[in-house]
């Protein structure tokens, strides 16, 4: 028996095919096949009968496929995180979530702080830990002292906790607690699929809306064996650029005003609305909601319209130029991004970073590339030169990929493309399938999976976000930086509360 | 310096006209809807289609809750009678819960403040203090946008404080997830009072797309007395805006 079953992404396959291997195969399988070049995009857990089931999905780059392989539990194994550092978030969920320990791992504590769906959390007596109630990291020492911040904070943000440990302005240590944005997505997501599925998954994270949402279609459209124009694929391709390109701007206006320069930050916070704008003129939201339904997309591109934007286009893109150009040729702005919160490339590697913070650190990674989604059409990489993994190098990566994702979307408006926008689509979900797709989200890859249970059901919904890879990122930043410097260093990433909360 | 200024110079003044004229919306915005039930054959397709149980009744009571609405249109799509459209209206934004109802033939008019507290304090200058509580985070972007200079609320004399403290008014997003729960309480309790409170986006209002979640409230009411409701996943920040400055009396 194969150790793992390939799956291409966006297809599924029966549940039957997936290898339940002993644990200690399992275990070092899943290692031996990580250290080798491949990644972590989910691990989770299901019950099954009394006992659970425990799903690795990996993402082999070179073959641009998905690894995925199983094991079952009775309720304690080994735990991976020694060995791989990137799974320890995914243990401590499936610890949380059906209280599955995993013996050894070096920092137990909860995620999201609900309620056990089966059994009870390892580390209580009570159904839920109360929120934030963790036993954080702390320093002792004189001089030593701790900052608490959240979960309400200053600005117009989500809400989250975080604790510094210092010594005077300097971090030794960072420990974020998130889990107040928890609203119990993936358990509402079980059960008959109805016209609220897809529109859930689509506010997995806000900002990512049209990454999530092409994710889950692509599910639905897997199990419905249904297969997307190539002018659909086309549509959710320039929204899903349109996307990223918004977020970085909004984001790259948000570091110059963390650094106190003011021009850039008051030119991207009006052009970011340009470019929600063109999405809103796609589909009438601002956020894409609603422009990816299962077998395509709700709203034509029609030639007018695809003219209109590549005016708008035309008009608003050498303005973000300017604006981009001034703060990266400021000399006061480039010494407070430059070696500031490192994240070095073997480290990200450890952590599991993923996409747009994994590249600024130096890994080429992009499933727009290692993993596409039925071919679709997709912008040119972007070169990873001068990525050492600080605020620099992210602000960097988010300028190239602006530069680059401009070039596909004018390129894609230019070329007329003819046929229908929606393929029919039966809502068709047959019993005992395993269907897993992966999205380029702004942040980085987005992996959505589903295990059906009877006709019509899902059994399991799965999401993980690229925050949910990259939140020990920023907290590792962190580490021997100023206090001061947190600003810079979070907008950096500007990782998704929501994303990770489910 | 010099580099600055020659910036500045050619990004020009970008500060929209909203509310001197009347906003740039998308044509394929839906705003609020527009209901015939004399047209309404009864199927319950509409009732089927919606993602949030908005449609409230059909038949000759025919009434979809903007409260619960999140604006994408399936219902209009399959109704085959044309008893729903989606209007370009945008002020959606009112003051009591009912009037977020959409019912068949009505002529809409958005509320106009009767608070007389309210704009004793408040009608010049208001200071708001942003609460998340669970939700996508949609709802806080488009918030945020309103500070920028192509909206700048600051000319209205609103602006966002740092703390409950120093706040007239808690805006609120979400559908308020458990874990938020005594967060939103504290920050609440800490804004001195009189204290108002804007619910905005459907998750504040109704839950929601949320609204069946265990792990949240369906929405602020069952904690706290909205003073101003602001339907939309997310709201377009004109609304949002113009619900604000009608609650002022600005307009």
């Amino acid at each position: 028996m194969d150790l793992f079953y390939k799956l291409s992404n966006g297809t599924s396959a029966a549940l039957s095919l997936i290898p339940v291997l002993e644990e200690q195969i399992f275990r070092s399988s899943v290692i031996e096949t990580v250290n080798a070049g491949s990644r972590i995009e989910s691990l989770f857990a299901m019950p099954e009968g009394e006992n659970f089931r425990i799903f690795a999905i990996l993402l082999n780059p070179k073959e641009h496929v998905l690894l995925i392989t199983s094991m079952e539990t009775a309720g304690t194994y080994q735990s991976l995180t020694p060995a791989l550092p990137a799974a320890h978030l995914f243990e401590r969920e499936m610890a949380e979530q059906y209280g599955i320990v995993p013996e050894g791992h070096p920092n137990l504590k909860a995620v999201r702080f609900h309620e056990s769906y089966a059994g009870k959390a390892p580390w209580t007596n009570e159904k839920a830990p109360e929120i934030g109630m963790i036993d954080f990291i702390t320093m002792r020492g004189e001089a030593a002292h701790e900052v608490a911040v959240g979960p309400i904070h200053a600005g117009v943000i989500e809400p989250g906790h975080f604790r510094f440990q210092c010594m005077g302005e300097d971090v030794y240590s960072l420990e974020i607690s998130l889990g107040y944005q928890h609203r119990g997505i993936e358990k509402m997501m079980e059960g008959k699929v109805s016209p609220r599925t897809i529109r859930m998954a689509e506010t997995a994270a806000g900002d990512s809306s049209i990454a999530e949402a092409t994710a889950c279609a692509a599910i639905l459209e897997a199990l419905d064996e249904t297969v997307p124009s190539a002018k659909a694929r086309r549509i959710r391709a320039i929204a899903l650029e349109l996307e990223r390109i918004a977020n970085h701007v909004g984001d790259l206006g948000a570091l110059a005003g963390d650094v106190a320069f003011l021009p850039t930050a008051s030119f991207c916070g009006r052009i970011r609305g340009e470019y929600l704008n063109m999405t809103a003129e796609l589909c009438g939201n601002r956020f894409g909601r609603n422009l990816v339904v299962p077998g395509g997309v709700k709203f034509d591109l029609e030639p007018a319209r695809a003219e209109k934007i590549l005016k708008w286009i035309d008009r608003v893109y050498p303005e973000l130029k300017n604006a981009l150009d001034l703060m990266f040729d400021c000399p006061t702005v480039l010494d407070r991004f430059e070696n500031t919160g490192a994240v070095r490339r073997e480290l990200a590697k450890d952590l599991g970073l993923v996409g747009m913070a994994g590249r600024a650190s130096g890994l080429l990674i992009d499933t727009r590339y290692d993993l596409p989604l039925n071919d679709d059409p997709r912008p040119k990489r972007i070169s990873l030169k001068h990525c050492t993994g600080e605020v620099m190098a992210r602000a960097h990566v988010r300028y190239r990929e602006i530069v680059t994702s401009h070039e596909f979307i004018i390129r894609m408006l230019q070329e007329e493309l003819q046929g229908e926008i929606r393929s029919e689509y039966n809502g068709k979900i047959p019993a005992d399938k395993i269907a897993v797709s992966v999205v380029e989200s702004w942040r980085g890859e987005l992996c959505h999976a589903v295990i059906t249970g009877t006709e019509g059901t899902f059994r399991r919904y799965k999401i993980t976000d690229a925050s949910f890879h990259n939140w020990t990122g920023l907290a590792m930043a962190l580490r021997g930086e100023q206090i001061s410097n947190f600003p810079i260093c979070n907008k950096s990433f500007n990782l998704s509360y929501c994303g990770h909360d489910l | 310096m010099f580099k600055a200024l020659k910036a500045r110079l050619f990004q020009g003044y970008r500060t929209g006209k909203f509310p001197v004229q009347p906003p740039t919306l998308p044509d394929r915005f839906n705003g609020r809807p527009v209901l015939d039930a004399s047209k309404c054959a009864d199927c319950g397709a509409c009732k089927a289609a919606c993602p949030v149980d908005a449609v409230v009744a059909v038949g000759k009571d025919l009434a979809i809750d903007t409260g619960k609405c999140i604006f994408c249109g399936d219902c209009a799509a399959v109704c085959k009678q044309q008893a729903i459209t989606f209007s370009p209206e945008y002020r959606l934004a009112n003051m009591t819960r009912a009037n977020l109802i959409a019912h068949s033939g009505e002529i809409y008019e958005p509320e106009r403040p009767t608070d007389r507290e309210f704009l004793r304090f408040c009608s010049k200058s208001l200071k708001i203090r942003q609460i998340s509580a669970g939700g996508c985070a949609a709802c806080e972007l488009d918030f945020n946008v309103l500070g920028t200079l192509a909206w700048d609320m600051g000319r209205f004399g609103i602006q966002v404080v740092a703390s409950p403290r120093h706040a007239d008014c808690i805006l609120v997003t979400g559908p308020v997830s458990k874990n938020m729960l005594l967060a939103l309480k504290k920050g609440y309790e800490a804004a001195p009072h009189p204290v108002w409170v804007i619910a905005c986006g459907t998750c504040a209002i109704s839950g929601g797309i949320y609204q069946d979640s265990p792990e949240a409230m369906g929405g602020i009411e069952e904690i706290l007395k909205p003073d101003l409701y602001v339907p939309g996943c997310p709201p377009h920040p004109t609304t949002l805006l113009e619900g604000m400055l009608r609650l002022m009396n600005r307009k």
